[in-house]
């Protein structure tokens, strides 16, 4: 495609998915206990976006890719110590909370507006992509709002593979229930695109591109607006963990075939 | 306020509805008994007629529909325009929808289009001392949040479970219709096709009675020092084939064909299970040669009954994590398995 297309990847942060997390109720909704001490990395499924995204900037000639990420500051750079030496990218911060207890529309109006300000913005060379659903909030719309706002009505979501063919169209493989894909085509960007895994590995680690990335994320994060993000006119009555607590059997010393007739008859429900 | 309800179900091009939406019909039934307020039906489709009988006797006041040709497969574009049309139409306070990934796809441009919010995968929505509330997890179903909200319009994608599936006998219905939006804009997107497995290597299955889960353990060096790949498969095939059991992978061990690793022929990045992977729904879970480390475990949220087979004793399912963990050699166990259930 003469020109290349534009990534834009909406990416944000979550606590590292290792952690335990407990929430605690304040006067404006819940939190997570000890939140700004949690170790946090790059959301997964956005951080597949953001990696898929950079592979397909390598194929197709002309091609560029933003991360825009919408964080409080400190945070950000944390993540960025590590995350930015995946890929390299083109960086736009905004600072504001990254909790999964804010409302989608009102991360959506950040980064749209975000995105509208990129310099060099061609919308018809613009794939919006993201994770298909984060792993705070979890919903699966921020990106949709965000295509909304920019007036973007081809999107696709759980995708794991998108191709660019030889006459420019995109090719894009979305999941559906029980290990189907919908295999779907649109001439042109604009796109949105919700990245399930994709099909790609995690990218080792590489100093040379963290240093690089670096450069313009500290003035990037020097430069980035300060949002308030919330959840206006939602009123949290309960945020808490599962109550059911399991009081796990272990069977030692059991010989297979006592074990195999156990799982036997429970598989067909006689125990 | 008084509410108005509208459910919103798309129709495949077979005349079908999502399973599921058998059990949101269940749901906003209950929802505007405690409400006493009357609620519509919307359906989108190529031809709606079908399952519009089929739902004829739910106690809808109107059936509104989208037909035609440009509404028969999911897009966005289509799919969205078609529901923001039923839900001004309907004049809704509260737009349901039942949980599926073409609906999941377009509930939150919709809102937007509307001037309202959203919630997917919501678990439940009840009327607690008249007041509407919703749950529904966070932090990939570490955190189970209750939840009220101002806006209307108040788009809700629900789960299943979320409602006792509806039955009743089809009959005549008055279709009212109402036009949508589908001029090239909207079908710049052209569907092509549905790529599924062949049925034999067709391991997701939704409807199983039993998760069965495969951990890296079954790909690594073994008591002898060697892996046993090629009969790892085997019995796990077997074991699916015997069972109809539906199958889970950890993200250890789908991520081995990326990295050129042994690689199980019957599993992908689909059959992933937790925190980047799926949260299936089935009564039962066996998870085995996995470690049940906590991003993996996230994905067990509605497997009721577990177990696991792992020779560590102090595995992550040893801690409240199953019901039952026998400590012992999956591939022993399993071959007996499968011996017992020929
Ligand atoms: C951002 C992020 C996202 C993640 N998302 C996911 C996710 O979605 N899903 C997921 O699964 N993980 C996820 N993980 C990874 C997770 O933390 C674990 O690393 C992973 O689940 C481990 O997989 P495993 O149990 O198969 O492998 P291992 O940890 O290698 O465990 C193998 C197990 O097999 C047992 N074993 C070996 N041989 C036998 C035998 N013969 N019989 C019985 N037992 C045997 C061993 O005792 C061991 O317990 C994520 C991690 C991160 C950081």
């Amino acid at each position: 495609m003469s020109g290349g297309l534009h990534f834009v990847v909406c990416a944000s942060l979550v606590p590292d998915p290792l952690q335990t997390l407990e929430p605690v109720m304040g006067p404006s909704g819940p939190s997570l206990k000890n939140e700004t001490m949690l170790p946090a990395v790059l959301d997964p499924w956005a951080a597949h976006a953001l990696y898929e995204s950079a592979a397909l900037v390598k194929k197709i000639a002309g091609s560029r890719l933003t991360l825009v990420t919408l964080g409080p500051k400190a945070k950000v750079q944390q993540v960025m110590m590590t995350a930015g030496q995946k890929v390299a990218f083109e960086f736009v911060a905004v600072d504001g909370s990254a909790s999964g207890f804010t409302e989608s529309m009102e991360t959506a109006a950040a980064l749209a507006e975000a995105i509208r300000a990129l310099p060099n913005l061609e919308m018809n060379r613009l794939v919006l992509a993201g994770g298909w659903e984060s792993a705070s909030r979890g919903a699966g719309t921020t990106l949709q709002i965000v295509g909304e706002m920019l007036g973007i009505r081809d999107q696709f979501q759980g995708v794991d593979e998108f191709h660019v063919e030889a006459d420019g169209s995109l090719k894009i493989l979305e999941r559906l229930e029980g290990g189907r894909y919908q295999v779907s085509r649109c001439p042109s960007p604009p796109v949105v695109i919700g990245w399930a895994t994709g099909t790609l590995p995690e990218p080792p680690n590489n100093p040379q591109i963290g240093m690089m990335n670096m450069r313009a994320v500290m003035p990037a994060l020097q430069r980035a607006k300060t949002v308030a993000v919330g959840a206006q006119g939602v009123r949290f009555v309960a945020a808490e963990l599962p109550k059911q607590k399991r009081e796990t059997r272990v069977v030692k010393d059991a010989s297979p075939q006592d074990i195999a007739r156990e799982i036997v008859e429970w598989i067909r429900g006689r125990s | 306020m008084a509410e108005k309800l509208l459910l919103i179900i798309p129709v495949e091009a077979d005349g079908s509805m999502p399973k599921v939406a058998w059990e949101t019909v269940g749901a906003v039934r209950s929802l505007a008994e405690a409400m006493q307020c009357s609620f519509d039906v919307g359906l989108w489709g190529q031809d709606v007629l079908p399952a519009a009988r089929a739902l004829a006797r739910c106690g809808a006041a109107r059936f509104l529909a989208v037909q035609g040709d440009d509404f028969a497969q999911a897009r966005y574009a289509t799919d969205a325009a078609a529901s923001e049309a039923l839900a001004r139409a309907s004049q809704a306070t509260m737009i349901l929808a039942p949980s599926t990934s073409r609906t999941n796809r377009i509930i939150g441009g919709v809102a937007y289009r509307l001037g309202g919010r959203a919630d997917t995968h919501a678990a439940s929505i009840q009327l607690v001392d008249g007041r509407l509330q919703l749950t529904r997890w966070y932090y990939r179903q570490r955190i189970m949040v209750v939840l009220e909200r101002e806006h209307r319009p108040w788009l809700i994608a629900l789960e299943q479970g979320a409602g006792a599936p509806w039955a009743g006998e089809p009959a005549d219905v008055t279709l009212e219709w109402v036009t949508a939006a589908a001029g090239d804009t909207e079908r710049r997107t052209q569907f092509e096709a549905i790529q599924q497995p062949p049925a034999d290597q067709q391991t997701i299955r939704p409807d199983a009675e039993l998760l069965f889960v495969a951990g890296a353990g079954w790909t690594k060096k073994q008591r002898d020092g060697q892996v046993h790949v090629e009969e790892a498969d085997q019995i796990i095939r077997e074991f699916l084939r015997k069972s109809g059991a539906s199958l889970g992978g950890t993200k250890s061990i789908v991520d081995q064909a990326g990295e050129g690793g042994a690689v199980l022929s019957c599993m992908s990045h689909m059959n992933q299970v937790g925190q980047t992977g799926s949260t299936p729904r089935h009564p039962k879970g066996l998870a085995t040669c996995c470690h049940g480390e906590e991003p993996h475990v996230v994905g067990w949220r509605f497997i009721n009954e577990r177990r696991a087979v792992n020779l560590d004793p102090n595995c992550g399912w040893a801690h409240g994590k199953a019901d039952v963990l026998y400590v012992a050699d999956a591939f022993e166990v399993m071959r007996k398995v499968n011996e017992l259930l020929s």
